[in-house]
């Protein structure tokens, strides 16, 4: 018998959501001793489903059918303070966000000493060698500092080690992973990864793994259950699904995950149309004490080139100071030092003035699809504004925004409505469409398909590339995913502190990395041993 | 040592503040129609132009306004608030008098209304759109809504004339010729009334920040921590949401440090009390502008010292509050 | 049209537009329903409510008719409360616009000023201003409005420098806009809405404010406030108390409209906000 197994789970959603049920017949088996990962990608009820076996649901979810058995007992009519008893004890959880999963305002010690307070008799002496003892075995560095620190005092990484110690002080049967290193860079990922891996074969634990990333499953996975809106659309060994995927939409998530090889590259001509040179950029931090004020160098001493046509990946993890590099290049920072030539022209000599009627030549694609379109403005203005602001005519703008829909793959008659009516894919579209209406030089793009889901992920990068050869475009391509890098650059940068570590072509820096730090990005990269069986992009979410 | 640089730079944050007040009351004094030597020549009965000039430069009324306005600032730097023409005594002395009944007023007002409006939030929020949130929430708004002064006077209709139970007003019972604990009961026998008026607005603001601040943290992430621990519902709330909900009631405390001396003005008015509020009031009725401009300097320097305390109160509650600033 | 729906799905809400509508059409109606001078003499003075036909709400110490007053109190509570506001939220819009938009040493200076104007206390200030520039209605709503206006430029702040540093405003400025464009076009909107709804709040306590000061008999005596008439029955509160009790109902009853109109409109306009982000 199963440690879990989740048989004809049915939740239903609050009535007025965009379906009815969020789970419908989701049936799962989970052993002592094995790593289960839930794959699928926003709105699949991935994360629901632990919700349900943790008895968590949000207010208004309800279970409807089906049972979730427990070590022999139906979890679903276990009493509440029956199930308090279970949680934290038998079942142990690691949420995604380990900044807002820790309460500010107590020590990571008293946190985790918490879980013996509540299940245990223990004294506070013997808490607190329990609390050390867990810290340690999740190798946080100071074990004894870390215990007496704030929330806020650690590092993402190693909150999120505090919260798996939280999670296995009391050796639980079965430890659920929500997401636990989507927040987390490439490497701290790995780190994590592989001391989930490493605590799950020493304790025998049976893990319930959540991740939208196919990546993420070649690495730790011993099976494999694929869910989609609600469905568990196939499930198997984890070779087995990764290498052989029947249905077809796992076949059309795994074609969605970008390979870790370079397609060849193209040819491009010798001339250069931005150049950066000894750039800088640092933040000051004012403080009342001398020793308060810090000085933090973004980007330091830059120098790179773009060839016409081209494409330069910047890649680098949180804090490497390539977002601050993308926010230079459009001067929505200023830069202390050094120069940005785009066709020739100095764009930090021009005065705010100059800059302002001379936008056109160097545009820009945001990260946030959300957050990046005007909610009270209708899309098709969102398009036509920047050329209306230079002085062209309403009418002549309004039908330079039809084209851009079409070319970016829209439908025009979407053009009087407003951005909340789009989804996230459709956005980052319209996104680009106004920086495209400006005819840009040279078009920066930050992290523009990070925040999509992954089969979107592919769909945007697809219509990149074809832009780029459609229209000669010459972009900056800000990344953390060599993944992605590897599909769209021609050239990458890898940045670490503000400092460009490595640069050169990319098939050459794929092939064999220089620097030891780019060296250690790609051991990062999550499924690097494995590569997907459906080419990249051949098939897509019907 | 952290909270020694946090005192000092929230200290030295506040003396900019100060000094645009200063400057402000300096301007008002100089837009007030009259001046000190009008009000010495209406109090003589009248004299001549020549007298009039002589005591201007007497008083100095004659220097540039810059040397004025420096003057006067180094004036009130030394605490010297200048002399009341009606009270025949320094500002500063008059207001001494009467300090310390606003400051016990305002001090069980506030006490009053910050326990129980937190505890009434916490409740509506336990119980969130059922009947007792419903009940509290509409309690709490029509207290909100209820003029402070009309709130005393029905107060005195009912239990002072009606049922006898407190008395209409003053501070206590002048000539009864009271000492030690006997005394301190008859003030609070006497402030029941007052303390109840002023604290009952308050009440009800920081019923519904309460209120909403515990709906906010419940939302929040480590919420589900701490309930996937197998905390109970009341584990998580005294363990992970109170402190967290009782911040924004904290900060407002402070917000709110000036509307509550305010309030002290009607609601001293209305009772009778001998203090700041109703000293205020009387300086306005009498054309006392020296002994109004006085009070107001010496609230903003309660309001600021309140704000400090509050400050240093938070940082000790919030372990980021330094490493972020 | 699913504005208005939303808006009527909280009875709460409905109950403060029906006693809003109610204050504003008892303020209309005032000139036709009582044609004569409110502050006039109309009868026995210290008649009790349903004494007499002619007076439903009795008579106040001077023989003035109580009805009548708060009629024409209405007048003057939203009058006051309306220009106050509109003068509150004006300035304070303008400060936290600018402050919160260009943010530095600006920022600096206005917020200074701001914090100065809030640790004052604002009935205290009100007092001074009366006390300087006199007390006739137009002083005194001016100056309501000048003693309340720091939450809302805070408020207007705050809103400010979360959008700003949205990319949506980053691409207006990549797309090379005007800072006023910026400003007024394309942020102003979407930080309108939270400030709208504390409008509600500060007509309260403008409305508030003016009652107090009024009843202080600071405000201008010639005019029918409902402050006003709470003072006069204060030397016959022992046994007229009527004459104090019914102008403050109607205080009451303004302000408590008022706040749930501002609450409901919190709470109709919040899906969009949560929708948006």
């Amino acid at each position: 018998m199963s440690l879990l197994s989740i048989e004809g789970l049915t939740v239903a959603l609050p009535r007025g959501g965009d379906r009815p049920y969020a789970l419908s017949g989701v049936s799962l088996a989970l052993d002592a001793n094995e790593i289960l990962c839930v794959v699928g990608e926003s709105g699949s009820g991935k994360s629901l489903t632990a919700g349900a076996v943790m008895g968590l649901l949000p207010e208004g979810v309800v279970a409807e059918a089906g049972r979730v058995m427990f070590e022999g007992r139906d979890l679903l009519t276990l009493p509440e303070p029956e199930m308090r008893k279970l949680r934290g004890a038998r079942i142990g959880m690691v949420f995604q966000e380990p900044m807002t999963a820790l309460n500010p305002l107590r020590t990571i010690g008293s946190q985790i000493g918490e879980m013996f307070r509540v299940h245990t008799s223990l004294s506070a002496g013997e808490r607190d060698i329990r609390v050390l003892a867990l810290l340690e075995q999740v190798r946080i560095p100071d074990p004894v500092g870390a215990a007496r620190a704030f929330p806020h005092e650690l590092s993402g990484g190693q909150r999120q080690r505090a919260l798996i110690a939280m999670a296995l002080a009391l050796e639980p049967k079965l430890l659920i992973c929500d997401e636990p290193t989507t927040a987390l860079d490439v490497t701290t990922q790995a780190q994590i990864l592989e001391l989930i891996r490493d605590l799950q074969r020493r304790t025998g634990t049976a893990v319930l793994f959540i991740t939208h990333d196919f990546g993420v499953v070649a690495d730790i996975a011993d099976r494999v259950a694929v869910m989609r809106q609600g469905v568990v659309v196939e499930q198997g060994p984890a070779g087995e699904v990764l290498n052989h995927p029947r249905h077809p939409y796992t076949r059309a998530l795994v074609a969605a995950v970008p390979p870790l090889a370079p397609p060849p590259a193209q040819v491009l001509g010798g001339e250069t149309v931005l150049e950066i040179a000894h750039l800088s950029k640092t933040y000051r931090k004012r403080g009342f004490l001398a020793r308060n004020r810090r000085v933090t160098h973004a980007v330091r001493d830059v120098s790179l080139k773009l060839p016409r046509g081209g494409t330069l990946g910047i890649v680098g993890e949180s804090g490497s100071g390539k977002s601050t590099l993308a926010r230079c290049l459009v001067r929505l920072l200023d830069p202390e030092q050094g120069s940005i030539h785009v066709d020739g022209q100095d764009r930090l000599a021009l005065s705010r003035g100059d800059l302002r009627r001379d936008a056109r030549r160097i545009q820009m694609v945001f990260q946030d699809p959300f957050a990046s379109l005007n909610p009270r403005r209708r899309v098709g203005e969102l398009v036509a504004q920047g050329p209306m602001v230079h002085g062209t005519p309403r009418a002549e703008a309004m039908a330079r925004a039809k084209e851009l829909f079409e070319l970016v793959g829209l439908d025009p008659a979407g053009l009087d409505r407003f951005p909340h009516e789009f989804s996230g894919g459709q956005r980052q579209r319209i996104g680009l469409a106004r920086a495209l209406a400006m005819r840009p030089e040279v078009l920066v793009a930050d992290e523009p398909v990070s925040a999509l889901d992954v089969s979107v992920q592919a769909q945007v990068l697809k219509l990149l590339a074809r832009l780029r050869a459609q229209l000669g475009l010459s972009m900056v391509f800000i990344t953390h995913d060599l993944r992605v890098a590897a599909q769209l650059c021609d050239r990458i940068a890898v940045m670490r502190d503000g400092e460009v570590v490595e640069e050169g072509v990319t098939a050459a820096i794929f092939a064999n990395p220089q620097h030891e730090y780019t060296r250690a990005l790609f051991a990062a990269v999550p499924g690097k041993g494995w590569t997907p069986p459906v080419a990249f992009g051949a098939e897509e979410v019907a | 040592m952290r909270v020694l640089a946090l005192a000092l730079r929230r200290l030295a944050a506040s003396l900019p503040t100060l000094f645009l007040i200063l400057i402000g009351l300096f301007l008002l004094l100089q837009l007030a129609p009259g001046d000190t030597v009008d009000a010495l020549m209406a109090q003589m009965g009248g004299g001549d132009p020549a007298m009039a000039e002589q005591l201007r430069s007497f008083y100095g009324l004659d220097a540039p306004v810059l040397i004025q306005l420096s003057r006067y600032i180094w004036r009130l730097v030394q605490l010297d608030l200048g002399f009341s023409a009606i009270y025949g005594k320094p500002v500063a002395s008059v207001i001494l008098e009467r300090l310390p009944v606003t400051l016990l007023l305002m001090g069980t007002s506030l006490s009053f209304a910050f326990a129980v409006g937190m505890a009434l939030g916490v409740l509506a929020a336990r119980r969130v759109n059922k009947w007792p949130d419903a009940l509290i929430s509409t309690l709490g708004l029509i207290f909100y809504a209820t003029p402070s002064f009309w709130f005393g006077m029905m107060g005195i209709v009912v239990f002072a004339i009606r049922l006898s139970w407190l008395p209409s007003g003053g501070f206590e019972e002048i000539g009864a010729g009271y000492t030690g604990l006997t005394r301190v009961a008859d003030i609070a026998w006497h402030l029941v009334l007052p303390t109840a008026t002023l604290a009952l607005i308050f009440l009800s603001t920081y019923l519904r920040i309460m209120r909403a601040s515990m709906l906010e943290v419940l939302t929040l992430d480590f919420v589900r921590t701490a309930r996937a621990k197998g905390l109970s519902q009341t584990g998580v709330l005294v363990r992970h949401v109170l402190r967290n909900a009782l911040l924004p009631g904290l900060t407002l405390i402070g917000l709110q440090a000036g509307t509550m001396l305010g309030g002290s003005v009607v609601v001293e008015s209305v009772f009778n009390l001998p203090g700041l509020g109703r000293l205020a009031y009387e300086s306005v009725v009498q054309r006392d502008l020296n002994t109004l401009l006085g009070i107001v300097f010496v609230s903003a320097l309660l309001v600021i010292l309140v704000n400090f305390i509050i400050d240093m109160l938070y940082a000790k509650l919030d372990p980021r509050i330094s490493a972020e600033r | 049209m699913g504005f208005l729906r939303r808006y009527c799905r909280s009875a709460a809400a409905v109950v403060g537009l029906l006693l809003v509508l109610l204050v504003i059409g008892m303020a209309l109606s005032a000139p036709w329903v009582f044609p004569r001078d409110p502050l006039g003499l109309a009868g026995r003075p210290l008649q009790w409510p349903g004494a007499s036909p002619r007076f439903w709400l009795g008579t106040d110490n001077t023989g003035r008719d109580i009805a009548a007053q708060i009629f024409h109190g209405a007048r003057v509570s939203l009058l006051i409360g309306l220009v106050a506001t509109a003068i509150s939220i004006g300035i304070g819009i303008v400060v936290g616009a600018v402050s919160g938009f260009y943010g530095g040493w600006v920022d600096d200076v206005l917020m200074r000023i701001t914090e100065a104007f809030q640790t004052l206390p604002n009935f205290l200030l009100l007092l001074v201003l009366v006390a300087v520039f006199g007390s006739d209605i137009k002083t005194v709503t001016i100056a309501i409005g000048i003693v309340s206006w720091p939450p809302s430029a805070r408020l207007t702040r705050a809103e400010f420098l979360s959008l700003r540093s949205r990319e949506f405003v980053q691409a207006c400025r990549v797309l090379g806009m005007r800072d006023t464009r910026i400003i007024f076009r394309e942020i102003l909107p979407n930080a309108l809405p939270p400030v709208i709804v504390y409008a509600s709040v500060i007509m309260a306590v403008a409305i508030l404010l003016e009652s107090s000061l009024a009843f202080l008999s600071l405000s201008d005596p010639n005019v029918p406030s409902w402050g006003n008439l709470i003072g006069a029955g204060r030397g016959t509160l022992r046994v007229q108390w009527y004459i104090s009790a019914i102008p403050g109902v109607a205080i009451l009853l303004t302000v408590l409209g008022v706040s749930l109109l501002g609450q409901g409109l919190n709470d109709a306009l919040n899906p969009r906000l949560k929708g948006r982000g």
